[in-house]
């Protein structure tokens, strides 16, 4: 009996160890994050690697979302209203604001830059360069991980803004060119009923997912276990939480941003 | 007398069940070089780790120059740290950086030193462990194991560190760039003036970098004395490492944990 309830005990225990050393660390990332030395050329090198090299899978996912949106939208719409072109161009820029632009860009820049954050500081954890720093009087936190969520928070909105404004335009694509409908309908529809605080909860959403993302893949690369296998596990575990956070902070956030 | 820099009591650092250190006491006198040896997995790596403070011993204590390093503050263990150049058993080199940003780390970091003079700088210490100008610009990952290891000593030694650790620096090479690397850090150790520690397996690195010598076993100092008197040394334990024989106290303990 004692050994059955040994084994959902050391689970429940590990779990919540994990937590505190998860909280531990953000609590820490966020205490270097204001304190100077900035490293402005790591800033840089994070936001370049982050926000400009993530645009062309941010772009293609938001685009091809759009166009997909607005397939389905009409066709979903047309069965019971005969107003498909200003609601199929509402649906479109809504969703893709409120919703798909954060979460798809949120989701790509997870596996992308996550995963490459947990590889590169698991491999850096394993090869004794994180301890390296900290003997040639360089704090690790300071100088690993807190550019690295810099770059993660700033960069992530701005990556969702272009998302947006491709997606949107992905819908119109297939709305005018598939769909025949007018253009100037199709805008005006598009515009009618988007309200700037649809576009600024999708980038408090794109922050706080960029912010996510990057202490993630910080997180699990920073306490990678020895060898080849703890960096491949890190690197696995980093791109599934910050799915599963992404989406639970979307569901918190929408919840409290737009149910009433 | 000579002054004791670094002085290791009762050091314990488990790992779960695992008993690494059971209680190390081990005095450094000052200026001279002494050599950590023993079987692998006795904990020698987690006693240089525990003096520096990168893991946190479960009990003992470690001062260098008189300053506690176990449970010392963040402040305290960044002063301490100024004091040491660490040689890392791959080298540790960063990877994202060339070879002369690698060499002058900290300076860069800490200093408002132009790009320029850094550069001169990193040449100077480079001629130092006999690398020439053309590997300034180049990526760790271009270098060969023992060009590694010379840029980890030249960074170890760029500023010129009252204290240094090595850390198995001749694993992995072949034995002519072994000598090599060991005749650098003797010379560095020597021209510097600095108390060094080293880890290492290799006999042949030992007697060429250290002045003194203690070996660990169980998790315990079981001998230590001069380079000299390691050959003549009458305990079992001590005699088989020493000599490499393959068969006696310690294959017996490597086979009973």
């Amino acid at each position: 009996m004692v050994q059955v309830l040994q084994i959902p005990g050391r689970a429940a225990l590990g779990m919540l160890s994990e937590v505190g050393r998860l909280t531990l660390f953000v609590g820490q990332a966020l205490f270097w994050l204001v304190r100077t030395p900035w490293y402005g050329r790591q800033i840089l090198r994070q936001i370049i690697d982050i926000g400009y090299y993530s645009l062309p899978v941010v772009g293609l996912t938001t685009m091809f979302s759009g166009m997909v949106i607005a397939l389905q939208s009409y066709t979903g719409t047309e069965r019971f209203s005969a107003e498909g072109e200003t609601s199929v161009a509402t649906v479109v820029v809504l969703i893709i604001t409120r919703e798909l632009g954060p979460v798809l860009a949120g989701l790509m820049v997870a596996g992308r830059i996550g995963a490459a954050m947990a590889a590169e500081i698991g491999t850096m954890r394993v090869t004794d360069q994180i301890d390296a720093l900290d003997t040639l009087s360089t704090r690790p936190m300071q100088y690993l991980i807190a550019p690295r969520v810099i770059a993660g928070t700033i960069c992530l909105p701005f990556l969702v803004l272009v998302g947006d404004i491709i997606g949107v335009f992905g819908g119109y694509v297939i709305a005018i060119y598939q769909l025949g409908f007018s253009p100037s309908v199709y805008l005006a529809g598009t515009l009618e009923f988007l309200e700037p605080f649809d576009v600024i909860i999708g980038l408090v959403k794109a922050a706080v997912f960029g912010f996510t993302v990057a202490i993630m893949g910080c997180y699990f690369g920073y306490h990678s276990g020895r060898g080849a296998e703890g960096v491949g596990r890190a690197t696995t575990n980093a791109v599934v939480y910050s799915a599963i956070m992404i989406l639970i902070f979307d569901f918190m956030i929408t919840g409290f941003a737009f149910v009433r | 007398m000579t002054e004791t820099q670094i002085q290791i009591r009762d050091l314990k650092k488990s790992f779960g069940s695992k008993h690494v250190l059971k209680g190390i006491s081990l005095d450094v006198p000052k200026g001279q070089s002494v050599a950590i040896i023993g079987a692998s997995g006795t904990g020698k790596s987690v006693l240089l780790k525990c003096i520096l403070g990168l893991i946190q011993p479960d009990g003992g204590s470690a001062t260098v120059d008189g300053i506690e390093t176990v449970g010392a503050s963040r402040r305290t263990r960044e002063e301490v740290l100024k004091k040491f150049g660490m040689l890392f058993q791959g080298g540790a080199l960063f990877d994202s950086l060339p070879v002369w940003e690698n060499v002058m780390f900290r300076y860069r970091q800490n200093t408002k030193m132009d790009k320029a003079r850094l550069r001169a700088e990193a040449k100077a210490t480079l001629a130092e462990v006999l690398l020439e100008e053309r590997v300034l610009d180049l990526y760790p990952a271009e270098l060969s194991g023992g060009m590694q290891k010379r840029v980890g000593l030249a960074r170890a030694i760029a500023d010129k560190p009252g204290i240094l650790f090595f850390d198995e620096p001749t694993s992995g090479l072949d034995p002519i760039t072994s000598g090599v690397i060991n005749r650098l850090i003797r010379n560095a150790v020597d021209r510097l003036g600095a108390t060094a520690m080293t880890i290492s397996h290799d006999m042949n690195s030992v007697r060429q970098i250290a002045d003194q010598v203690a070996m660990i076993h169980d998790g315990h100092i079981i001998w230590q004395g001069s380079v000299k008197d390691m050959d003549q040394v009458d305990h079992p334990v001590v005699h088989q490492f020493v000599h490499g024989l393959p068969t006696g106290p310690l294959t017996k303990y490597a086979e009973s944990i």
